[in-house]
C-alpha cells in the first residue's frame, strides 16, 4: 500500500551498529575565539580548540572512550545554538563560530564545578582543584546542601569504591562495558540525584560478573575507584606521590605486551596504570597486569 | 553475550510472567521493559532471580538490567505488598487531606507527581499485581473510593469526558461522549475512516503537501511544522518508524489521555494516515504507564481496525511507560522502548534522520495527529483559515485548579486567556496568577490576561503555550508551597544524566528554601545554558517566571 519498504521486512531489534560512510576525511573550517582553524571532517570541537593550543576542562571525556557528554564541563557557546554545546563530542561544521571563554561558558563551567563539588568529596581528583581555581569556583556557596556521602564499598582485596567520590561521568561503565572489557559488570542504577554506580542489587562485586580487570580503576576521574593498597596507605597518611617513581615497563605474563606503568614508593609498588596512548591496549590491562605484582612486594 | 548471574532464581510465576512478555521471540533488548513491566504486574516487585531469569532469556547483563528497573517510578525493586496507591499530590490535587486520612487507616500511600486527571481532581491510581492484575484510576478521589478500588472494585467513570460536551463547532473534541470509543461501527457512522481512504487515493506526497497547507504545528510543546517532519522522514532510507508520543506527564496536562479514551479510533487512523505518508511499516505507541483506560481503548481500536483489515500492511506495537516524565522527550522515549534508561541523547543526530533503533522515525504527539484526519476531509488551506496566521486551526486547553468547570477545551487559536478561565468559571477578581504550559511553562499574572493563547501571543509576553497547560490559582494558594512543589516534581524526574540538572534541581529546591533568589537564577541559568535535554533547559522556568513577576515572594519565604 506504500511506496515504502515491504512491511514484512524483519525489524532490527536493538541498537544498529552506526557504519558511516568511508571516505578519505575532508577538512572542515571554522572559527574558534575569533581564530580560523581547520579540522578534519568528524573532529570535535574539542580538538579542534587543542589544534590552536586552546585548553579545555573535561571530566567525562576520554580519547579511548566514546564521549557521553555528561559533566558538561567542556560547554562552548556555538553561534546560532540556543543552548552551549560540549565541546567532547560535538563535531565541528564549516563555517562554526565558537567561543570557549566567553561569560556564558564561564559561568557555565563554574557553575558545574560548584555543583559537583558542593554534593562530592573532590579531594582526590587530580584535575579537579586546578579547573575550579581557574572557574573560581565557590562550592560552599552551595553548602549544607544534599550530597553523595556514604560509607566506602570494600568487598574484595584489590580494590575499593569510594562513592562519595563519584561524579557519575559513566567511564568505569563504559570500560567495563563495550568500549573495553564487554564485561558489563557495573552500571548506573536510580535516577536523578539518588543515581549509582551499581551492580546488580548491589551485590558484592566477588559476587558480581566482574573479572577484576582494573579497567574502572583506570579510567575514574576522582578516585572514587581506588587499588586497595592506595586507599590504605592514604587512611595511614603513608601515600606521598612526591617519593613515587614511576616507571614503563611491558607485562611479563602473556604475549600481547601491554605497556605497564609501575609506581614504586620507597621501592615498593604501590599500583599500576596502563597508558591511554597504547595502539593496541589503550590504556586497558587484565587482571595479571593491574594486580599480579603484589608478590613483588612481598618477597 | 558471555555473561554471569549471580544465584538467585526465579520462581515459576515470575518465569511464567517473563515468558508471557518475551513470547517465544529470539532474545531481544527491546522487549526487557515489557518483561519487566509483566513482572511487576503479576507479582508487585522484581526480585533478583525474576531479573536474573528476564536478563538471561533477552541476553542483558543483569547490573544493565538493574538500571533499567531502578529507573522507573512504577517498578519496585524491593520487595513490597501487592497493592499500591498512588495519590498524585502535584498543584492541582491538593490531596494533603486525603493522603493523610489514608495514611491513618494504615494505607501505605505512595506519592505521585500528577497522574493527568487534573480535572477531576484529586487522583489516585491504585494497582493490585497478581494473576489478574488491575489498574483502577480514581477520580475525584476521596477516602472511601480509594478503598473501594483496593478492594478491587472499578472506579465510577465520569458522566461526561469534557465540559463541551454537546457544544457545536467542536472539531477534535466532536465524538467524545458522543460516539462510543469501543466501537468500530459507530465510529464509521460518525464519519470516521474517510480520512484514511482520502489519504490512499491522492497518495503520500499529497497528504503532506495537506498537512503542509495547513500550516500545522506540533502540540508536544515544541510547535515544529509537522510537515517538514514528514517530509524529512519520507525522504530517509528505510526501514522508518512512527512513535506517537502518548506520555503525557507534563503536571497540568490531560488532552491526550481525553482524546485517547473518547476518540480512540481517531487516534489510530491519523497515526495510519501518518504512517502512510512518510512510507513508515511499523507503529509503536508510546502511552503513559498511568493510563490504563486510555491504553485499553487503544489497544481495543487498533485490534478492530486491524480485523477488518483497515491496518492491512502495517506492524503496531503498543508500549507502556513505566513512571518517568523523561520518557515523553523524543530520544528519551527511544531509549526506553529500545530497553535502555529513560536518558536522552544528544542531537544531532535528530530521529527525522537516526531515531527508533537508529532509523529514520517520525514523532508526533497524540493531539498533533488527531488534527490530520480533519486536514484531509476539508483540505489544508481551509483549516488554515482557522486560528491566526501562524497558529493554525484548533487546540485543546487543559484548564484545571481554582476554576468551576475544569477540563479539555477546544478553541480556536486566538481566545484570550481571560475568556478561557471566564468560559471555565475562573473567579478572576479573586486570582492571583496562571501556570501557563506546565511546570516547564511560566507563570503569567492577573494584569497579562489578555494575551491570545497563540504560539505567537504567549511567546511576545515571554512565555510558551507548551503543552497547553491553564491551571489558575486563586488568592488563597500558598505560593510559596506551589513553587516548592515544582522544584520537587524536577528534581524527582531528573534523569540523573547530566550535572547540571542532576544537581542543579537539587539545588534549585534548597536555595528557593532558604528564600536565595540569587543563587535560584544561577542555577537556572546553567540548567537552562548547559543541560542535555528540555527537562533541565525549562527546570526553572516556572520559578524564575514567578520571582520576576511576585518578587515579594521570596520574601514570603524567609
Ligand atoms: C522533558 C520532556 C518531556 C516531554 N514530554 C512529552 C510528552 O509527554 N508528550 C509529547 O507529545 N511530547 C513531549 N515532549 C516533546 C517531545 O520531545 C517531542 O518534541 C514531541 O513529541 C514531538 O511531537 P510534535 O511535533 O507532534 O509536537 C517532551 C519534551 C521534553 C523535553
Ligand atoms: S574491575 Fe574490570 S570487570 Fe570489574 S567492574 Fe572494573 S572494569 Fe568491570
Ligand atoms: S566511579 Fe569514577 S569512573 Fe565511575 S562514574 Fe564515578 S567518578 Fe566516574
Ligand atoms: S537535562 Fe536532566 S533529564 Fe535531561 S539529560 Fe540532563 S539530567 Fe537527564
Ligand atoms: S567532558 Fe564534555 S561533557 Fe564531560
Ligand atoms: S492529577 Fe493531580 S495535578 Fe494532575
Amino acid at each position: 500500500m506504500t511506496e515504502g519498504p515491504d512491511p514484512r521486512t524483519p525489524v532490527p531489534r536493538g541498537p544498529l551498529p552506526e557504519t558511516p560512510p568511508r571516505r578519505a576525511p575532508r577538512k572542515v573550517e571554522l572559527t574558534i575565539d575569533g581564530r580560523p582553524v581547520s579540522a578534519p571532517e568528524g573532529a570535535t570541537i574539542l580538538q579542534a580548540a587543542r589544534e590552536l593550543g586552546i585548553e579545555t576542562p573535561t571530566l567525562c571525556y576520554l580519547e579511548n572512550l566514546t564521549p557521553v557528554n555528561v559533566c558538561r564541563v567542556c560547554v562552548v557557546e556555538l553561534e546560532g545554538s540556543r543552548t552551549l554545546v560540549p565541546a567532547c563530542s560535538r563535531k565541528v561544521e564549516p563555517g562554526m563560530t565558537v567561543h570557549t571563554d566567553s561569560e556564558r561558558v564561564r559561568h557555565s563551567r563554574k557553575l558545574v564545578l560548584e555543583l559537583l563539588a558542593s554534593g562530592v568529596d573532590v579531594s582526590t581528583a587530580p584535575d579537579f582543584a586546578r579547573f575550579a581555581e581557574r572557574y573560581g569556583a565557590q562550592p560552599e556557596r552551595f553548602a549544607a546542601g544534599a550530597t553523595v556521602a556514604q560509607p566506602v564499598k570494600i568487598d574484595n582485596e584489590l580494590y575499593v569504591r569510594d562513592y562519595g567520590k563519584c561524579i557519575l561521568c559513566y567511564k568505569c561503565v563504559s570500560a567495563c562495558g563495550s568500549d573495553a572489557q564487554n564485561t558489563f559488570a557495573i552500571a548506573i542504577a536510580g535516577r536523578g540525584f539518588d543515581a549509582v554506580i551499581s551492580t546488580e542489587y548491589d551485590t558484592p562485586l566477588t559476587d558480581s560478573a566482574c573479572v577484576f580487570c582494573g579497567n574502572c580503576i583506570g579510567v575514574c576521574p576522582t578516585g572514587a575507584l581506588m587499588f586497595r593498597g592506595e586507599f590504605e596507605m592514604r587512611a595511614a597518611g603513608q601515600w606521598d606521590e612526591t617519593r613515587q617513581q614511576v616507571t614503563d615497563t611491558i607485562c611479563p605474563y602473556c604475549g600481547v605486551g601491554c605497556t605497564l606503568t609501575v609506581h614504586a614508593q620507597d621501592d615498593r609498588i604501590v599500583k599500576v596504570t596502563s597508558p591511554a596512548e597504547h595502539p593496541i591496549t589503550r590504556g586497558h590491562l587484565c587482571i595479571k597486569g593491574r594486580f599480579g605484582w603484589q608478590y613483588v612486594n612481598e618477597r | 553475550m558471555d555473561l554471569r548471574f549471580t544465584s538467585a532464581a526465579a520462581s515459576e510465576r515470575e518465569r511464567a510472567a517473563v515468558d508471557r512478555a518475551a513470547g517465544s521471540q529470539a532474545p531481544a533488548r527491546d522487549l526487557l521493559l515489557p518483561a519487566l513491566q509483566e513482572i511487576q504486574r503479576r507479582i508487585g516487585w522484581i526480585s533478583p532471580g525474576a531479573l536474573n531469569y528476564a536478563c538471561r532469556r533477552l541476553d542483558v547483563p543483569p547490573a544493565d538490567g538493574f538500571g533499567v528497573a531502578s529507573f522507573y517510578g512504577l517498578l519496585s525493586t524491593a520487595e513490597t505488598g501487592s497493592i499500591a496507591v498512588h495519590v498524585c499530590d502535584d498543584l492541582a490535587c491538593r490531596s494533603e487531606s486525603l493522603i493523610a486520612g489514608l495514611e491513618r487507616s494504615g494505607v501505605p500511600v505512595r506519592r505521585s507527581p500528577c497522574l493527568g486527571l487534573c480535572d477531576r481532581a484529586p487522583a489516585a491510581l491504585v494497582t493490585i499485581a497478581g494473576e489478574e492484575p488491575r489498574e483502577i484510576a480514581v477520580a475525584p478521589a476521596d477516602a472511601s473510593s480509594v478503598m473501594r478500588a483496593v478492594r478491587g472494585l472499578p472506579a465510577a467513570e465520569p458522566a461526561a469526558p469534557i465540559p463541551q460536551f454537546g457544544s457545536a463547532g467542536l472539531r477534535l473534541l466532536r465524538r467524545a461522549g458522543q460516539v462510543d470509543p469501543e466501537s468500530l461501527d459507530a465510529y464509521r457512522a460518525s464519519g470516521g475512516l474517510l480520512a484514511l481512504r482520502r489519504a490512499r487515493q491522492i497518495g503520500p506526497r499529497e497528504v503532506i503537501r495537506e498537512v503542509r497547507d495547513a500550516r500545522l504545528a506540533g502540540r508536544g510543546g515544541a510547535a515544529f511544522p509537522a510537515a517538514d517532519k514528514w517530509a524529512a522522514v519520507a525522504a530517509n532510507p528505510a526501514p522508518r518508524y512512527l512513535v506517537i508520543n502518548a506520555d503525557e506527564s507534563e503536571p497540568g496536562t490531560f488532552k491526550d489521555r481525553v482524546l485517547m479514551e473518547s476518540d480512540p479510533f481517531a487516534v489510530v487512523e491519523a497515526a495510519a494516515i501518518a504512517a502512510f505518508a512518510t512510507g513508515c511499516a511499523r507503529i509503536y505507541f508510546y502511552i503513559r504507564g498511568e493510563y490504563p483506560l486510555a491504553t485499553e481503548r487503544i489497544r481495543n481500536a487498533v485490534d478492530r481496525m486491524r480485523h477488518r483489515g483497515f491496518l492491512d500492511g502495517l506492524d503496531i506495537e503498543i508500549r507502556r511507560g513505566a513512571g518517568a516524565y523523561i520518557c515523553g522527550e523524543e530520544t528519551a522515549l527511544f531509549q526506553s522502548i529500545e530497553g535502555y534508561r529513560g536518558e536522552p541523547r544528544s542531537k544531532p543526530p535528530f530521529p527525522a534522520e537516526a531515531g527508533l533503533f537508529r532509523r529514520p522515525t517520525l514523532v508526533n504527539n497524540v493531539e498533533t495527529l488527531v488534527n490530520v484526519p480533519g486536514i484531509l476531509i476539508e483540505g489544508g488551506p481551509a483549516y488554515a483559515r482557522r486560528g491566526t496566521e501562524r497558529s493554525t486551526g484548533t487546540k485543546l486547553y487543559c484548564v484545571s485548579g481554582d476554576v468551576e468547570r475544569p477540563g479539555v477545551y477546544e478553541f480556536e487559536f486566538g481566545i484570550t486567556l481571560r475568556n478561557l478561565l471566564r468560559y471555565s468559571g475562573c473567579a478572576i477578581a479573586d486570582l492571583r496568577g496562571v501556570l501557563v504550559g506546565g511546570a516547564a511553562g511560566t507563570f503569567v499574572t492577573p494584569d497579562e490576561l489578555d494575551v491570545p493563547l497563540t504560539f505567537e501571543g504567549l511567546r511576545a509576553i515571554g512565555s510558551a503555550l507548551g503543552s497547553a497547560v491553564v491551571m489558575a490559582f486563586s488568592r488563597s494558594r500558598d505560593m510559596r508551597g506551589v513553587l516548592a512543589r515544582i522544584a520537587h516534581f524536577f528534581r524527582e524526574e531528573s534523569c540523573g544524566q547530566c550535572v547540571p540538572c542532576r544537581v542543579g534541581t537539587v539545588r534549585q529546591v534548597e536555595a528557593l528554601k532558604r528564600g536565595d533568589t540569587g543563587l535560584v537564577k544561577e542555577v537556572g541559568r546553567v540548567m537552562r545554558d548547559a543541560s542535555i535535554c528540555g527537562l533541565g533547559q525549562t527546570a526553572s522556568s516556572a520559578i524564575e517566571s514567578a520571582l520576576a513577576r511576585w518578587p515579594e515572594l521570596m520574601k514570603e519565604m524567609r
